[in-house]
Parts: C-alpha cells; structure tokens; sequence
C-alpha cells in the first residue's frame, strides 16, 4: 500500500536555486530575532513577497504565459524548504502561491488566469481561503455562506467565514460557499467564489492568538456584490475542487518545518554550552532523524504532484506524521533545556521556545484536523 | 531497470517454498535445508554480487524489494544476510560457503543464527568467516541466536539497512493483515474497521509503515557500504515504526492475533527481534546525534540534505 511513495532526486537546476535565494533570504532575516523567524510561514511582510516575486521565486509552476516560471512543484519544494528553514516571512503570498494559483490554472477561465496569475507571481495579489465558519470547521460541507444568482447574471455573497489566516493582509479570498440547496445537501450545490477584499460589504476582524499575533480573522459578507466571473471553476464543483486543492495545501514542506527554527536554536545552544552526554545525542539524532525521513516522505508526496496527481491521500498521511513531529519537537526540547536548570539559555531561545510551544496545536489543526486527515487515510485504506 | 524481473519470480519462489506451514516446522526445529536449497538454486542469492563474479550485479537499492518480499513472508532463513555478506566476500575475493550465512554485528541475538552455518564479523572490507557456534536464545520459536566471541561492529551500519529493509517489508503485509481483518471481523452489527477509533489507529498504522519503508529506502541508496548517518537515520526510523506497528495490529486483531495458528504472530515477533538487532532506534540515535553535535551547520535541513 501507498508504494507509489519512492524517494526522488530533485533535480539539479532546482538544486541550484539555493545560493542566490540564500542571499536574498538573509537580507530580509538578518535583523529578525529568533523568535519572529520562528513564525515560520505566520510571518507577514507584504515586501519581502513582492521581493521574492520580482526574483522570480513565486508562481513557480505557473505557465510563463501566465506570468509564471513554468517549472514545477519540485521547484517549490526547493524554494519552500529554504524559506521556512531560515524562517523568512513569507505569510503574504503563501497562499496565493501554494493553492490559489494552481486552482486558478486548473479552474479558471482564461480571462481570471489573465487577470490573477501574472500578478501572483508577482508577489502582488495576495490570498486567503474561505473556508471554516462558526459552525462549519472540521464538517466543512455544512457551509452557510450562500452566493444567489442574480437576474443580471451577478452574484449576491451573504455569510460568514472565521479562522481565516491572513484575511487582513489579503487582496483576495477564494470563498467555499453554498449556491444551491441547503446545508442538508452536504457535498451537492457548493461552489468556490472569488471574493475582492475591498468590495463594500465585507467587514474583516483580526483575531488575536494565545501568542499576541493577529494571524486569523472573521470576515463577515452582507449583501456583497460578486461580477458574474467571480465564480471559479464550475457551479456546483466546489467539493471537488476543494478537494484537490487541499492536496496542495497539505502536502509541502511546511507540514514538516514548522519547528525547525527552533530546532535549529536548540542545536546552536548545545554547541554553545558543548554538551557531550548520551541523552543529548540521543533526543538530538532522533529528531534529525525523523526530520530527515519526513523529508524525503514530502519529496515523494510531491514527485506525485509533478506526475501530474492529485496525491490526497499520500498528502494526509504525511501531514499527519510531519504535523505530529513538529509538535512534539517544543515538548522534547523544552523537557531538554528544562532537565539542565543549572544551564544558562539565551532569553531569545526562551522566547522561541514558548512561542512555539504556544502556537503548536494549530500544527494539527490549519489544513485539516488530525482526526479527519486519519478519516481520509482510512477511506483510501478501503475502511469507509 | 525493471525491478518486476526480478521481484515476480521471487515471490513466486517465496509463495511456493515459504509457506505458514514450512516456516512453522522450521521455526519448530525442522531441517531447513530443502527450502534452503530452492533459494541457492533460484541464485538470487548471488543478487548483491558483481556481475564479473558470477552475480546478478544489483544495487543494494534495486534489491531492496527483495529483501522486502523476504520480510513479508516471515522467510525463516537469513537469505538476505547471505546475499549481503555473499557480496561482501566476493567483493574481498573470498569464497563462500553453500550454506545460509548470518551476520553479528554484537552481543545481542544474531538474526537467522539458529538456521546458520556460518557467521560473518569482521569489517565490510576484511570479513571474516566462522563455522556457526551459537547458543540458543530460549525464547519460543525462536530462530534468532547468541554467537559469542566474534567482532562485526563494524558491519553495524549494513546490517541495521538490512534489517530496516526486512522490517519494512513485514510491516507493509502487516498493514495488509489489518486492514483485511478489520473490514472482515464484524462487532456490533459491523466490521469493526467502520469504527472510527479503529480507523484512526489504522490510519497510524499506515504512516508508520510508510515511515520504514521510506526510512529503509534512505539506508539502501548507499550501496553495501551505507553513510553512517544514512543506515542511522534507516534503522532509528524502521525500528521507531517496529513497535508500534506490532502494538496496533495486536490491538486490532485481538485475541486470534496472538494465537500461535494465526499468521500474524510470524510476522510480528519478527518486527520485535529485527527492531532490537543490530542497534535499536536510540543506539543509532545517539550515533546520529554525535555526527549532528559536530557537524559544522546549525541548520538541520542542510545537515539532513548532505546525509
């Protein structure tokens, strides 16, 4: 079962990518503490985005028609895996470029692919996703939110989407939303809507997290006019859609990096105070260890998107056991620093110790729940 | 290439000789030299063997799946250390001896001793040969063996790749047992695979036996002379998974899963014995902790790229 999960080479001109993007890199991280870095793909710096977008490392597997690169998701992978290794802000396009774009190009029409994609490459057209509401979160067919159809072929958006990561910063949502029916059709009658951020009626209200971030926010639509093109992909496909584009969403690097920095702060540390102990070396190999499995796991997840699949279930697999060990990465190192308290520690790896023992539940959270990812196993395991 | 060449006719071997019922006499004492001799006869133990010595000339990695077949199949001889240490030998211009070949890399129980006629120490590039001497471990059915007074430590490394290979093999027929009997067994009106709390532990059930699989893979990419930090990394990854893949697919099956007429039971006291050989996840933990404390980067996604 799931043999088609085989380690992979990335490709030498990815490889390659790495030294010039490095140096743009530590030019945005080099006054950034620890701590901040530690954001991972949380932290916003709407510049930094368009930086990386004018260089050429956003809309990688976009078409170059489209204003892409038009190279592949092993590229990404590349450009990915060094982004969230150094802990540059990369929150404002990382939708756009992770889901938005591809579900564009797979969806769209040729005039949104037009419209949106050169400016997603860009680092300009910034993204979020529409998709839990108060009472929609884990059952995520049971959305209110309803765009009518209109006489003159427009759209009239009513509803209300919650725990939207970056809605604040973003130029655009693309909305799960019912267009037909009622919640008791579950599946039937959603579709996905482009929603224009600064369109009068949307009201967008930053929640503040346990860490202090206003990472996520509620966004209310009341009688918000959509044109007729705000729909994208076909009415009544938005399940299946959403389907797919999750498979992107879940299956990167950043399923498996999200404690990284801190990882690599606690590395610096015990080179510092020179630790030399069993138990050190012990707790320090497995979780290289297991880093460097979960690694290659996401590299064959995403050679399954190069050949042209849409991997859901490899994907869930991997987040699941990659979201697993990011969040089990605090609790090791904080019982480590904790078992020396004689062993002086740098406030800023405190600082980045509790940020990311704080914000770890969401690891298991954003991008599906651990309970309904082992749902979507146990459904390709041939149990449901 | 082509792997399914080679790894049909061997499954077909596999399915013909290693039957529940053989490896059952074998594990009970029986003369394994008939199955034994299919398997010399087949030559695939000659696989890992350079073409110019008469061998099939594979890579570990193009064999690995072989060696997978072998630890799906609970195969109840040390075919695979035969073919590694057949390769070792001949890469030395040693010869070989006909029979199943063991490999001690320390103290503990040797896997496949018991069923031996030789054990290999030594160092990848001066093995050395012995008559088997080996003293039975007590435990029930079990083909594992002590072979005091020898030194392998040195093929450590290989072998805990071998090993990771085997477990990972046993562990994907293992998923397979499990999840067949759980949408047959049937409680409460429904098989007991529609249960969601059964679900989920199939569900991690399958990420860990990706895990080894993919962990193993990473052990095998090195060839017979594997970086320390790869067979490191294979085996601390294919023995984390060991354990807790007996664990569940116990759970699941209940009752029938430790009876000794169930097949279950093969496989997963091999899981057990193979996860403790030749280093357990910590012991290679800490060999990989010691190369990460001195390797020049902080950065772990660098450290885990050059491994």
């Amino acid at each position: 079962m799931f043999e088609n999960l085989t380690l992979s080479t990335l490709p030498p001109e990815d490889e390659a990518l790495r030294p010039a993007l490095r140096a743009l890199i530590q030019e945005a991280i080099v006054d950034m503490p620890v701590h901040r870095r530690a954001r991972s793909w949380q932290g916003f710096d709407a510049a930094f985005s368009r930086k990386l977008g004018q260089a050429g490392y956003l809309g990688l597997s976009l078409p170059t028609r489209y204003g892409g690169v038009g190279r592949g998701p092993f590229t990404r992978f590349v450009v990915v895996e060094e982004l969230l290794s150094a802990g540059a802000p990369v929150a404002g396009h990382w939708i756009a470029d992770r889901q938005s774009g591809p579900l564009i190009l797979n969806y769209g029409t040729e005039a949104q692919r037009q419209f949106y994609l050169p400016r997603i490459s860009k680092g300009e057209a910034l993204f979020c996703i529409g998709m839990s509401e108060p009472g929609s979160g884990s059952d995520l067919a049971s959305v209110r939110t309803r765009a009518e159809r209109q006489d003159d072929g427009s759209w009239r958006l009513n509803g209300q989407k919650i725990w939207t990561t970056n809605a604040m910063h973003s130029d655009y949502m693309i909305a799960l939303v019912r267009t037909s029916g009622t919640s008791a059709d579950r599946q039937q009658g959603l579709s996905q809507v482009i929603v224009d951020l600064k369109l009068p009626g949307v009201t967008i209200r930053p929640i503040v997290d346990l860490t202090g971030d206003a990472g996520f926010a509620e966004v209310f639509f009341e009688d918000v006019r959509l044109d007729a093109d705000a729909l994208i992909g076909e009415e009544g496909q938005g399940w299946r859609q959403v389907t797919a584009e999750l498979a992107f969403e879940r299956s990167g690097p950043e399923r498996i990096y999200s404690s990284v920095v801190l990882l690599d702060a606690w590395v610096r540390h015990l080179q510092a105070v020179g630790r030399t102990d069993t138990a050190t070396h012990q707790l320090l190999g497995s979780l290289t260890a297991q880093q460097a499995v979960l690694r290659e796991m996401s590299l064959a997840v995403t050679a399954r998107l190069v050949a042209g699949e849409s991997p859901v279930v490899e994907a869930s697999l991997m987040k699941d056991l990659g979201t697993g060990f990011e969040q089990a990465v605090p609790q090791l190192i904080g019982d480590d620093l904790a078992a020396h308290p004689d062993e002086a520690i740098d406030p800023e790896l405190y600082r980045t110790l509790l940020y990311v023992t704080h914000i770890a539940p969401s690891f298991s959270l954003r991008g599906g729940t651990r309970e309904i990812l082992r749902g979507i196993i146990a459904r390709g395991l041939g149990l449901r | 290439m082509d792997m399914t060449e080679f790894t049909d006719p061997f499954t077909r071997l596999i399915e013909d000789i290693c039957t529940p019922s053989a490896i059952r006499e074998i594990e009970e004492g029986g003369n394994p030299a008939e199955m034994w001799n299919a398997f010399a006869e087949s030559g695939f133990l000659d696989a890992l063997v350079a073409e110019e010595s008469g061998g099939a000339g594979l890579s570990l990695a193009e064999a690995a799946p072989l060696i997978g077949l072998l630890g799906a199949h609970a195969v109840p001889l040390p075919v695979g250390d035969t073919m590694v240490a057949r390769a070792l030998l001949s890469a030395s211009r040693m010869d070989y001896p006909d029979g199943p070949l063991a490999i001690a890399t320390g103290a503990g129980a040797v896997p496949f001793a018991a069923t031996a006629t030789h054990i290999l120490s030594g160092t990848p590039e001066a093995p050395v040969l012995s008559d088997a001497r080996v003293e039975k471990t007590g435990v029930h059915h079990d083909l594992d063996a002590f072979a005091p007074g020898l030194d392998g430590r040195a093929l450590r490394p290989i072998a805990a790749v071998l090993r990771a290979l085997l477990i990972s093999g046993a562990a994907g027929r293992v998923l397979e047992m499990t999840v067949d009997y759980a949408n047959e067994r049937a409680q409460f009106g429904k098989p007991i695979g529609k249960q969601q709390a059964v679900q989920q532990q199939l569900s991690i059930l399958a990420e860990q036996a990706v895990a080894a699989r993919i962990a193993a893979s990473i052990g095998a990419r090195g060839g017979l002379t594997p970086r320390l930090a790869d067979a490191a990394i294979a085996k601390h990854g294919a023995s984390l998974a060991a354990g807790q893949i007996a664990a569940i697919a116990h759970a699941v099956h209940g009752a029938i899963g430790i009876s000794e007429e169930y097949d279950l039971q093969l496989l997963t006291r091999r899981l057990h014995g193979w996860r403790l050989a030749d280093g357990s996840e910590s012991y290679w933990a800490r060999i990989l902790g010691a190369e990460r404390m001195t390797a020049a980067t902080s950065s772990t996604a660098d450290f885990i790229r050059a491994a």
